[in-house]
């Protein structure tokens, strides 16, 4: 009985089953790729490619508290503690090729694209070297210029047409446009289905703990081209919607203060991180991952476009709106920023972002520093601290804001 | 009324009694910090004349990195917001605080009501610390106590560049072997101290009066250093540790007097 399963169970059993079928695919010799989160996994879906994405593994394993050894792996192998996370823990699994918390199929071929991070490149390339697989380039240039331009545009629709024809001659299967409307359809319902349910967040009370917001998207980087996906993303929107009529929430205690949580979460603690939000009934009603996140198009170019204004891809000033239109859009009284270590580009902008989105918008902001995925860069203690404050500081605003004295 | 506010650091544990959230009558430290012996010698030393008893206090409030082990409070308030408060009290006009404690470093920015805005706080680096200057005394065999005496004895401040606490002491000890003077190499010291923690209030926007204010902030080299990189006048109490405790002490009167309103008006 699927329809009486809650959603978020709906999206566990398809994050399991995504891991799942890829092992399955491996087992009977089909050809298993690893694909970047911001790479078109349509382009692989309607040839029924089997993905997995490195970068989710390793925030699952991180969540799971067994990122450490797979870190240290890679720093005995020579690569920098001052490299990605995501990237040392994959480079050492593919080295260790187990992995108890989570277990993934070795690929046969790489799918990269370096929209979202530079780094990337410089991993996927020692990927395909050292297991002498092919790796399929997406280049996304970075838009200085408020919209991706004419020139830009072809350039990534030329790619796509030369992977395409790249994945047909090594996987020996065959591209269908047909197939592919199909799946640039699905992936559209599901981001259309996302955004229904992030966009009720707005509401006061949240009708979820914020932090349930970072479990479930990872549907939307392994899963979204699947109409299960939409299923599941469209209940997630129908009970949130219901208990936003119902005045319920998910969140378990009194909402005092509605933040916009900033970066990469630090998955290691992610427990930690939200119990001591919830003691000072702080929760997350936003991310950047609630509209920018999920994509809609229609047709390649819409959807090249898509790919091309993803977050970090964007110059500063869309950066900055983007942030600032869920902040007013969702009540937000606060900015809580992770300065992770691994995230250069994130975090290359991230200062100037907050001091334009504290003056246009006069909320409070506060950093903590952290990693997505290396536990010894996370101090408990300083993160307490950090969010007392930040906790007194939006008291004051809003007791000052009450007494008509604002804040100078 | 008699208040108490309690601020225990990682290396020191400061109180200090206040009478209706106005007086200073009383204040104590400890050179030892949460985790030891600190909050328990505190409250003996702070009643040990027993001219105030502990039962005259009506209201304690702690802060402070150990704030959370000090179960005997009423209350804890974090320590940013007890600064700005205890700054308030005693510098009215302070609009910019800079707090440079034992392991932590923070710039905070007030209002004229001496309401916290906003704040900004070292990373998970110890550099430019109160622990960073330790290090560096005992590797120049100096008091920490003299080394913003020293420093004012420097001819030309020696360049200390790394912002690491290990490696700045590698170069301290490269200058002590080359034959550089100790009050170069400390002047050197606390300009790379001052270089690191201004940017954190550069960072929220210098706005006068600016205030030093925890346990380095009683080193005048600092300070003087503090006032090069950001080109501003900084004004320093004469009991700069205590300003989290006395805080934490007016944050304890505004509780007790809300509960004395609130029971009158029942």
């Amino acid at each position: 009985m699927t329809d009486e399963k809650k959603a978020s169970e709906m999206i566990k059993e398809l994050m399991d089953k995504h891991y799942e079928d890829a092992l399955e695919a491996k087992k009977k010799g089909e050809l298993v790729g690893w694909a970047a989160s911001n790479f078109p996994q349509e382009l692989a879906e309607c040839m029924d490619l089997a993905l997995v994405y490195p970068e989710n593994h390793a925030a699952a394993v991180s969540a799971k508290k067994a990122s450490l050894p797979f870190l240290e792996y890679a720093e005995g192998q020579g690569y920098s503690t001052d490299i990605c996370s995501y990237a040392r823990i994959n480079l050492a699994f593919k080295d260790i090729k187990e992995c108890e918390a989570l277990q993934i199929p070795m690929p046969d071929y790489l799918l990269c694209a370096n929209n979202i991070c530079d780094l990337m490149v410089k991993w996927y390339e020692n990927l395909a070297v050292e297991l002498n697989i092919p790796l399929f380039m997406l280049d996304i240039p970075y838009n200085t210029e408020p919209a991706v331009t004419p020139a830009r545009l072809e350039y990534i629709k030329e790619q796509f047409r030369m992977i395409i024809k790249q994945l047909e001659d090594f996987t020996g299967k065959k591209f269908s446009e047909e197939r592919f409307k199909e799946v640039m359809e699905i992936s559209s319902a599901s981001g259309r289905a996302w955004k229904r349910a992030m966009s009720t967040l707005m509401a006061t009370p949240s009708p979820m703990n914020g932090f349930e917001m970072f479990t479930y998207m990872g549907i939307l980087v392994c899963n979204k081209g699947r109409k299960e996906t939409t299923v599941a993303l469209n209940k997630l929107a129908d009970e949130l919607e219901e208990r936003v009529k119902n005045g319920e929430t998910s969140y378990k205690a009194e909402e005092k203060h509605r933040i916009l949580s900033e970066g990469i979460a630090c998955w290691p603690f992610l427990g930690h991180n939200m119990k001591t939000l919830m003691q000072y009934g702080i929760n997350v009603v936003g991310a950047i991952y609630c509209d920018a996140f999920a994509k809609v198009y229609s047709n390649l170019d819409e959807m090249a476009i898509a790919y091309a204004e993803v977050p970090n891809c964007v110059n500063l000033e869309r950066e900055v709106a983007s942030r600032v239109k869920i902040i007013k859009d969702h009540n937000v009284e606060g900015m809580l920023i992770h300065s992770n270590r691994s995230c250069k580009k994130w975090d290359g902008f991230m200062y100037e972002m907050e001091r334009r989105i504290a003056q246009e918008t006069g909320i409070a902001t506060a950093y903590f520093d952290g990693d997505q995925s290396d536990p010894r860069l996370f101090s408990k203690a300083q993160y307490e601290t950090r969010i007392q404050s930040f906790y007194e500081v939006m008291e004051q605003k809003k007791a000052a804001a009450a007494a008509g004295e604002g804040t100078r | 009324m008699y208040t108490l506010g309690i601020d225990i650091g990682s290396t020191s544990s400061k109180a200090v009694i206040m009478r209706d959230g106005k007086t200073i009558v009383r204040k104590v430290l400890v050179t030892v910090g949460t985790g030891t012996s600190g909050p328990a010698q505190l409250i003996e030393k702070l009643f040990e004349d027993q001219e105030i008893q502990l039962s005259d206090i009506q209201k304690t409030i702690v802060t402070g990195y150990g704030r959370t082990s000090f179960k005997e409070a009423d209350k804890q308030i974090s320590e940013l917001s007890c600064h700005a408060r205890g700054v308030h009290f005693l510098f009215p006009s302070a609009r910019t605080v800079i707090d440079i404690g034992g392991q932590d470093a923070k710039a905070l920015k007030l209002n004229s009501r001496g309401m916290l805005l906003n704040f900004s706080m070292n990373d998970k680096c110890a550099a430019g610390t109160g622990r960073f200057l330790d290090v560096m005394a005992r590797v120049l065999e100096t008091n920490i106590e003299d080394m913003g005496s020293l420093s004012e004895q420097a001819q030309a401040a020696a360049t200390i560049s790394s912002v690491c606490t290990v490696f700045a002491e590698s170069e301290v000890i490269s200058h002590l072997s080359k034959g550089t003077g100790t009050a170069n190499i400390i002047a050197g010291i606390h300009r790379s101290v001052a270089q690191r923690v201004s940017m954190l209030a550069v960072k929220l926007g210098i706005e006068n009066d600016v205030v030093m204010t925890g346990g380095v902030a009683q080193n005048s080299g600092v300070v003087k250093a503090m006032e090069e990189a950001i080109k501003t006048r900084i004004k320093v109490s004469d009991y700069p540790q205590y300003t989290g405790a006395i805080g934490a002490a007016i944050y304890a009167f505004d509780e007790a007097e809300k509960e004395m309103t609130k029971r009158c008006s029942l």
